[in-house]
């Protein structure tokens, strides 16, 4: 186990955009395509998952020297899924109308593979702290796609901009709801069926492959222009 | 010393080429497209050609993004031909950005996502058809009964420019169903459809036309016209659209023979040009069929049975559009299972034994 000390900027930059979880790892891509018709649906997803991940980095990193290798995954899966028990029961209670629309897909947090990825490869191998600042951050970036997806797919495909928001964030935000196009605009439906979930997280994908080969590209430059070799890929 | 320049190897050359290719179908393709310009007038005149310059103005973007020439991919015809393609596949007087979003979407979507021409799974055309279908089915089943140019009816220039651009004029008492939407309807009430199926009860009007419908539906006859010419400069080869026709023929007949009163008969399945251009124009497309000749042969017959399950119990009154871009997700399959056999090979890829004494193979 290493005993370095956590770079905690190093594991939000890999939670916001270098390891993100959709646009670089490919996870959790089945609630994405299934919530994001909608900004708000996509916040109030990544919302849950955020809170799913910081609080299963928590036990997974608390129990992970008394955990045997063996039956690992049936521990993650048990607290994973008593902990999205309690987001369901949760929001069921506080946010009702927002669990009308996103329940059937709370209980499916359990099978995100995101959440369980994270707990394999990070959690039961780090601090209980730096387990949780990853799990936070990684929900971020995951929250960031999803509600930047959803607002894509919303926009053109309904003409609307985080509608039902005020269901989520309480009457306070119903300033978010906007309607962008005017009462007459149809609607591109293609966008809110799957396969507009899929169009646009390609673009999307394409987009940051895009950043960051520019990125490197301006960082060899630069490295070159000082006469130093190029020793990672990882942009600072 | 000779001044003869150095060629090397191959010395002999088809002379088939993309751009030779591209410029022949097109040929095929005018008949059946200037009757249906002419017999839509203005607006379908004007639809043509946004959708053209789109498809030419995204392949253009596109090929930029990529960094790819542009000028010779842009000169070579396949973006002509898929701008074409989808003109034929939109009812004719949609407004201007179903065209430009047709463009977009054969283009874009269908085309340059998986790489440019050759690498895409899914005919281009088809994509755009069903893409806008799904998303705008009001625009995209809004047919009419054909106006012809200079006819008493026809939109002059300027309220073309009207329809298309911002539906400024009441068209409403020229807008028709189209024959197999008006047997769908009569399916779903549970009526028989035996009195809808006079409307192409005679040879005559199916093969030429003049019934409402997408553009490329109009005219039959001058649709396998451009097909057979295909046929013989080898453009096409005839499994394909012969499976097509043959399947869809044999299946509805049958249905028909043993249900009248719901299954239309096999002119009605065949006629309204939408099958014909399906078989000779679309489902021939090199890139999204199978290699061998009984791959097509499976290939061509079984988007006829999807057309026909499609057209019969499914929502949508065509399925030609659907039936081919679910065999083209086959084609892979399709091409794993049939291979031709390799020169000198066994059908299970075994090297032959040599005939002559002596002469093994190594």
């Amino acid at each position: 186990m290493s005993k370095e000390a956590p770079d905690y900027g190093v594991i939000v930059a890999d939670g916001l955009w270098t390891r993100n979880v959709v646009l670089a790892q490919l996870l959790a891509l089945c609630p994405l395509m299934a919530v994001t018709a909608t900004a708000t649906n996509g916040l109030g997803m990544g919302m849950a998952t955020t809170f799913v991940l910081v609080a299963s980095g928590f036990s997974v990193s608390l129990w992970r020297n008394f955990i045997t290798p063996e039956i690992r995954i049936p521990v993650f899966v048990l607290i994973i899924a008593s902990q999205v028990t309690l987001v369901e029961m949760g929001m069921n209670a506080w946010l009702h109308e927002l669990y009308k629309v996103l329940g059937l897909f709370i209980p499916l947090i359990v099978t995100n593979c995101a959440i369980l990825g994270r707990a394999e490869a990070f959690a039961s191998r780090n601090d209980v702290l730096p387990s949780m600042v990853d799990g936070f951050f990684m929900g971020v970036g995951f929250t960031a796609v999803l509600v930047v997806i959803g607002g894509i797919r919303e926009v053109l495909g309904a003409g609307t901009l985080f509608s039902n928001a005020s269901l989520l964030l309480g009457e306070q935000f119903s300033f978010l709801e906007m309607v962008v196009f005017g009462e007459d605009y149809k609607g591109f439906l293609l966008l809110i069926l799957p396969p507009g979930g899929f169009i646009v997280l390609g673009f999307l994908i394409a987009l940051k492959n895009v950043i960051d080969a520019a990125r490197v590209k301006r960082a060899t430059l630069r490295a070159g222009a000082k006469g130093l070799p190029v020793t990672s890929e990882r942009v600072a | 010393m000779s001044r003869a320049k150095i060629i090397s190897a191959p010395f002999t050359h088809a002379t088939t080429s993309v751009p030779r290719t591209m410029l022949l179908v097109m040929l095929a393709l005018a008949p059946a497209t200037l009757f249906s310009l002419y017999q839509y007038g203005w607006p379908a005149i004007i639809l043509f050609f946004i959708i053209l310059a789109s498809s030419l103005l995204f392949e253009a973007l596109s090929l930029l993004i990529a960094k790819k020439p542009v000028t010779p991919f842009l000169l070579d015809g396949s973006a002509v031909l898929t701008g074409w393609l989808v003109a034929m596949a939109l009812p004719p007087w949609a407004p201007w950005w179903i065209g430009v979003l047709g463009g977009f979407i054969a283009i874009v979507l269908g085309k340059h996502i998986y790489g440019g021409l050759g690498q895409n799974i899914f005919n281009p055309a088809m994509v755009a058809r069903i893409a806008l279908l799904i998303s705008f089915p009001l625009e995209m089943t809004f047919f009419m009964q054909p106006q012809p140019l200079f006819a008493e009816h026809s939109p002059s220039f300027m309220q073309a420019m009207n329809l298309i651009f911002g539906g400024g004029i009441n068209i409403d008492a020229l807008t028709s169903a189209s024959t197999l939407t008006q047997i769908k309807v009569l399916q779903f009430d549970g009526q028989s459809i035996e009195g809808a199926t006079g409307l192409v009860g005679d040879l005559q009007t199916a093969m030429l036309g003049a019934l409402p419908g997408s553009m490329g539906e109009m005219s039959a006859l001058l649709l396998i016209v451009g097909g057979v010419f295909l046929l013989l400069m080898r453009i096409i080869s005839w499994h394909t659209p012969v499976a097509m026709f043959a399947s869809m023929a044999l299946i509805a007949s049958v249905a028909h023979f043993f249900n009248p009163a719901y299954h239309p008969g096999v002119l009605t399945h065949l006629c309204p040009g939408g099958f014909v251009l399906g078989a000779f124009f679309i489902a021939t497309d090199y890139v999204t069929q199978p290699v061998s000749n009984t791959g097509r042969l499976i290939f061509g017959a079984g988007v006829g049975l999807l057309t026909f399950l499609i057209r019969a119990y499914s929502i949508f009154p065509e399925g030609v559009g659907f039936a081919i871009l679910l065999m083209n997700a086959m084609t892979p399959l399709i091409d794993h299972y049939i291979k031709p056999r390799i020169f000198g090979r066994s059908k299970s890829g075994e090297p032959l034994a040599s005939k002559q004494p002596g002469g093994g193979v190594q």
